[in-house]
């Protein structure tokens, strides 16, 4: 790879350099070549945008997102010269203002709270409880497996989001459907159908890495089976978990999404001061109502929630690239 | 594999059941009941409601209404009137005098079948799912034979937007852009006979099926190049064409057809948003009507049938990796 030699001038091969490089981990591999993916490098940018938007928002925001502006509703954006309704851009409200003249701009970056929140919280979740599943049913087999996975099935062969709906309609107005504004049972319902996804994955790895061959070496040497899960197993399948999760992410924000749209999920906020106000779904709702005639009340959360779920994608693509032990040497 | 077919197809039957009994829970602890009347039209009066209870046997306890439900009840002459294990779905409690069989598959006068709704969902799936295949299966081998080209690019990028772009998002992009904005068609249409009115909801369905389908085929193609039988065929001086066709593409698109039906389905039952949007006469929003209606037999009816559907799908996709891939073993 240093140098080309031609035959027969053997003195040039004492010259070369040897090729040999310094050794390093299957993790600093994968990490160098997910910081060569240029479009995994624009999702993490994207995502650290929106993450800060998240913890700064107050800071950020120019305007509470719940204070009316009386005069200023209905408000174009501010390039717009003269809107439909004969109102005209206001640079001190960036994309306009809605029907109640709350600043549209400042409920797009509180409402990135709950939906990258209901992104991550969830997740967490799934995949402890998931890969815990998948891996037992994998490893143990048999009975064991057989029951798992049966439950996973009743889990997979719900259409989820009408889970979600009829969950989020029954249980809206106990005491478990008002707890965090609605939010916990959102987070709740979310968790308890996605884990099977992982659980599906986690167990199928298993099942192929069981067979091969080091697990047998890892068995001959008399290695226990908590050892071979933990050692040999997990770390094996970490790949596969960790792009599960950057896959999941976006999913949960899509559904957060749609069950707002629908109505459903988080309840509206009266306190200014409360830490989640609104989301996303909540202001396509809110902008559905107007679609012909103000069209950036929709267009604004709809763009902020394509631009998050394709930033995970691309995160996502580079950490199955990075992360599948074939690519390792290429390019 | 026969034994095995018939174990899966048994198992089908407490899967069903758990989630039939889940869904029965939770609409009925949902607040408000079928005989609720928007605030604004007359109510209807507690004496009837307490009929009307009684006359659909839901009076009853809950457990007692699932048993009715699922394998028959006694009616009061004596005759029994079948359940859900005779295929009964159930009637209607806001459509009166329908079964939920006759909303869903039966036509309005004088029409052939595929005007039902479930023949409304059926033909716009297929529409989707013929854009789907018809566009991502071609562009997935263009990439893969182009790789790191621009084309390789622009369709990889169009493919990864419209894999994680939402639907209903998609949706209203599209709306925006062509029935507000450009007039190119109306956003709730008046009637479904024209060709044109469908173009929408079938690209908005069927775009993250197409971009699937699009990566799923690239990545095979990928795949496939780089194998020796493909060295093999250009050794011995194939023609480029007969190593695409019969070499490369045939042998790529096999896990491109374990999921056309599971899409299928797919695209049929999770088209209930984008009917809704659109104001599409079909399965999907009669569902999401029938949910906020609270119309019991028809929210439970259509939601067995959904899980029918996609636990078959599922199985089909089992059996179809079994079948291509002589590796992967059915386990007891």
């Amino acid at each position: 790879m240093s140098a080309t030699t031609t035959a027969g001038n053997t003195s040039d091969i004492a010259k070369l350099e040897p090729v040999a490089r310094k050794s390093r981990s299957l993790g600093q591999e994968a990490v160098q070549r997910l910081f060569r993916n240029r479009a995994s490098i624009i999702g993490m940018i994207i995502i650290g945008f929106f993450t800060i938007l998240v913890i700064f928002a107050p800071q950020i925001a120019p305007y509470n997102p719940l204070e009316f502006h009386s005069g200023n509703d209905y408000l174009p954006p501010a390039w717009v010269e003269t809107a439909g309704n004969g109102k005209h851009g206001n640079p001190a409200f960036l994309l306009g203002t809605d029907t109640l003249g709350r600043d549209v701009l400042s409920r797009v970056i509180y409402g990135a709270r709950i939906s990258m929140i209901v992104g991550f919280i969830p997740t967490a979740i799934i995949l402890v409880f998931g890969t815990t599943i998948g891996m037992l049913a994998g490893f143990l087999g048999g009975r064991v497996d057989n029951l798992l996975m049966r439950f996973t099935d009743i889990m997979y062969g719900f259409p989820d989001l009408l889970f979600f709906i009829a969950v989020l309609v029954a249980l809206r107005d106990t005491w478990i459907g008002s707890l965090w504004n609605g939010l916990f049972l959102l987070f709740l319902a979310l968790a308890l159908v996605n884990w099977v996804g992982v659980a599906r994955i986690v167990r199928g790895q298993v099942l192929s890495l069981k067979e091969k061959e080091f697990i047998e070496a890892a068995r001959c040497i008399g290695a226990k089976p908590k050892q071979i899960m933990f050692r040999h197993l997990l770390p094996n399948s970490l790949g596969p978990i960790v792009v599960v999760a950057a896959f999941t992410i976006p999913g949960l924000i899509i559904t957060e999404a749609i069950l707002g749209y629908l109505g459903l999920g988080l309840r509206p906020a009266t306190d200014p001061t409360s830490f989640f106000i609104t989301s996303w779904g909540v202001l396509l709702l809110e902008g559905q109502t107007a679609i012909n005639a103000q069209p950036w009340m929709l267009l604004a959360p709809a763009i902020c929630v394509a631009l998050v779920v394709l930033a995970f994608t691309f995160l996502g693509d580079g950490l199955r690239d990075a992360l599948d032990p074939r690519m390792r040497g290429t390019k | 594999m026969a034994a095995y077919i018939f174990r899966r197809l048994l198992w089908m039957i407490p899967v069903l059941l758990a989630l039939a009994a889940v869904t029965f829970y939770l609409m009925h602890k949902a607040p408000g009941g079928p005989w609720d009347r928007d605030l604004s039209s007359r109510q209807v009066d507690p004496n009837t409601q307490a009929r009307l209870n009684e006359f659909y046997g839901l009076d009853k306890p809950l457990w007692r209404q699932f048993i009715a439900y699922v394998f028959g009840d006694f009616k009061k002459d004596g005759t029994f009137a079948c359940g859900l294990m005779c295929g009964n779905l159930g009637p209607s409690y806001r459509q009166r005098g329908l079964t939920i069989e006759q909303i869903l598959f039966n036509p309005p006068e004088d029409k052939p079948i595929y005007y039902s709704r479930f023949g409304y969902s059926i033909r716009l799936g297929l529409l989707s799912l013929t854009f789907a295949i018809g566009v991502g299966i071609p562009v997935g081998v263009i990439a893969a034979l182009k790789q790191n080209s621009i084309v390789d690019y622009i369709s990889l990028f169009i493919a990864t937007a419209g894999i994680s772009v939402p639907s209903f998002v998609m949706a209203i992009f599209l709306i925006i852009i062509f029935a507000s904005t450009l007039h190119w068609v109306s956003v709730v249409p008046k009637h479904w006979d024209q060709i044109r009115v469908w173009i929408l909801p079938a690209l908005v369905l069927g775009f993250g099926t197409m971009a699937y389908t699009t990566r799923l085929t690239r990545s095979s193609m990928l795949e496939v190049l780089r194998q020796d039988y493909i060295r093999t065929a250009r050794a011995k001086g194939l023609h480029e064409r007969v190593v695409v066709y019969r070499h490369m593409i045939r042998n790529a698109l096999i896990p491109v057809v374990t999921i056309i039906g599971p899409a299928m389905v797919g695209l049929v039952t999770g088209s209930f948003i984008i009917e809704t949007m659109f104001g599409f006469p079909g399965m999907g929003r009669a569902y999401v009507q029938s949910i906020s209606q609270r119309d019991y037999s028809m929210i439970l009816g259509t939601t067995i049938l959904y899980i029918f559907m996609l636990t078959i799908a599922n199985l089909t996709v089992d059996l179809m990796y079994v079948i291509i891939d002589p590796r992967i073993r059915l386990h007891d």
